[in-house]
């Protein structure tokens, strides 16, 4: 068992000493390889008789959906986007992973917080508004940033849908007037803030750069020594 | 990996051409009535005015309505979606139209969150830091009345409460009116602690509506130029 905390004030109605399992967090810009190694994770946990469950960015029951359609629109303001986003989150936080920790799960998160705030900060959202307004979230067992040079990402992201996506190249931002340029852009300067988050909020980062199997050996060994499994 | 602590939350005023009035009270207090006199009659001077009323933003509508309705709500998500609401008409309605000099008139402020919320067990001082974005109104006038009058203007012919209305995800009580009797003295609290710090002008919501709406617009006339918001008609 572990003991858990949150940033700050936390949520009401939550008693910490019941949250028996652990929450692991896996960072990284899209074609960092997060998603794939969340499957070999969950399968690898799996093997040792571990219960995994998963939560991720946009997947709440309450305002998924809504978020979905505002983003097509033009309607959508920065801090109203971080707003939605943040109940989105907080959402998933209270219905799925406090009850999955309550029953001993091992929560895989695809993000967290940190993705969140990084791209707050990037749209002039204020370090210390973005770090208050999540100071709700529970504290992470680990957190593990997959850093991938942006050069590589592009060369990811065109693999697998031959397109960069509008949102993922900060487009909204205005860093650049065509996709390639303001991708570049936008992921150093999410890299950035992850930098300046590092210290703060404790990630282990992880080389992204090299390839899906040391990847993973590595995230298993992190893993297994955090859970006393091999 | 130290938990965040706190700054002290400053919430700032604006500096911006347009005037900010924003009204507050227990429902019942008769509020919404005051703000809309208030409105007609800074319309039927020609002047420059915009109304934006709570929990009115069409981008979030659907996510409250299924959140009530499916009892989803959690204080905190209560909370942030009632936000999300909130600074949706803040970045495009009440800020640019203060930019533009525009009078805007708010039927419940930030303030409504932090006493409703706070009741619900968000802590306060996340409640304002969340807000913080969007800045303090000139003038907040609060609608007072003892508990008991608001309670029987509101339960009198026992309407239907709604749940979330009732406060019944507090627990108070099992009774919805027994339940909306205990959440809204905890609310009426929560709003009696707030006028010292955020400088309510008290209105005594239990006079007759025109002697309110005298006081209203005698107060809102001292303190704004009012002909600087004129409206102008280049065209004519």
């Amino acid at each position: 068992m572990s003991e858990k905390r949150f940033y700050g004030s936390g949520l009401p109605g939550v008693n910490l000493e019941q949250l028996l399992g652990r929450l692991i967090v896996i960072e990284g810009a899209d074609g960092s390889g997060r998603s794939t190694q969340i499957v070999k994770l969950t399968a690898w946990l799996e093997s040792k008789g571990f219960a995994v469950a998963s939560i991720g960015l946009k997947r709440s029951t309450l305002v998924s959906e809504d978020l979905d359609a505002a983003k097509q629109g033009n309607i959508l303001g920065k801090r109203t986007m971080s707003l939605f986003y943040a109940t989105d989150f907080a959402d998933q936080l209270e219905n799925n992973v406090i009850p999955a920790l309550r029953a001993g799960f091992i929560v895989l998160a695809d993000r967290y917080i940190y993705t969140l705030m990084a791209r707050d900060m990037a749209r002039g959202a204020e370090s210390e508004w973005v770090a208050s307004l999540y100071s709700m979230a529970l504290v992470p067992d680990s957190v593990f940033y997959l850093k991938v040079s942006p050069r590589l990402l592009v060369e990811r992201n065109f693999q697998k849908d031959m397109a960069l996506d509008y949102w993922e190249s900060g487009m909204d931002v205005g860093l650049g007037d065509n996709l390639f340029d303001s991708f570049l852009s936008y992921q150093k300067l999410i890299q950035t803030h992850f930098k300046d988050m590092q210290k703060q909020y404790g990630f282990q980062v992880i080389n992204g750069n090299r390839s899906i199997g040391a990847i993973h050996n590595e995230l298993r060994k992190k893993v297994g020594d955090l859970l006393g499994v091999k | 990996m130290a938990a965040y602590h706190y700054m002290p939350v400053v919430l700032k005023h604006h500096n911006y051409p347009g005037r900010l009035i924003a009204v507050e009270g227990l429902d019942g207090s008769g509020k919404s009535t005051q703000i809309y006199l208030a409105k007609r009659w800074l319309e039927l001077q020609q002047l420059k005015v915009f109304f934006s009323e709570w929990n009115s933003s069409k981008l979030v509508r659907s996510a409250t309505k299924k959140g009530k309705k499916n009892n989803l709500l959690t204080p905190t998500t209560f909370s942030l979606i009632h936000c999300t609401d909130f600074i949706d008409r803040w970045e495009r309605q009440i800020h640019p139209l203060l930019r533009a000099g525009y009078i805007v008139l708010c039927d419940r402020y930030m303030f409504t969150a932090f006493a409703r919320d706070a009741v619900r067990g968000c802590h306060s001082e996340w409640l304002r830091k969340v807000y913080s974005i969007a800045s303090l109104p000139d003038m907040t006038f609060f609608f007072k009345l003892p508990l008991e009058v608001a309670l029987s203007r509101i339960l009198e012919g026992r309407p239907a409460l709604k749940y979330h209305e009732a406060g019944m995800d507090l627990n108070l009580a099992t009774d919805p009116y027994e339940s909306f009797r205990i959440f809204q003295g905890h609310i009426n609290d929560q709003y009696c602690a707030m006028e010292q710090e955020f400088k309510f002008v008290v209105m005594d919501a239990t006079e007759p509506i025109e002697k309110q709406q005298e006081k209203m617009r005698k107060i809102i006339a001292s303190k704004i130029d009012l002909p600087r918001f004129a409206l102008h008609f280049p065209h004519r």
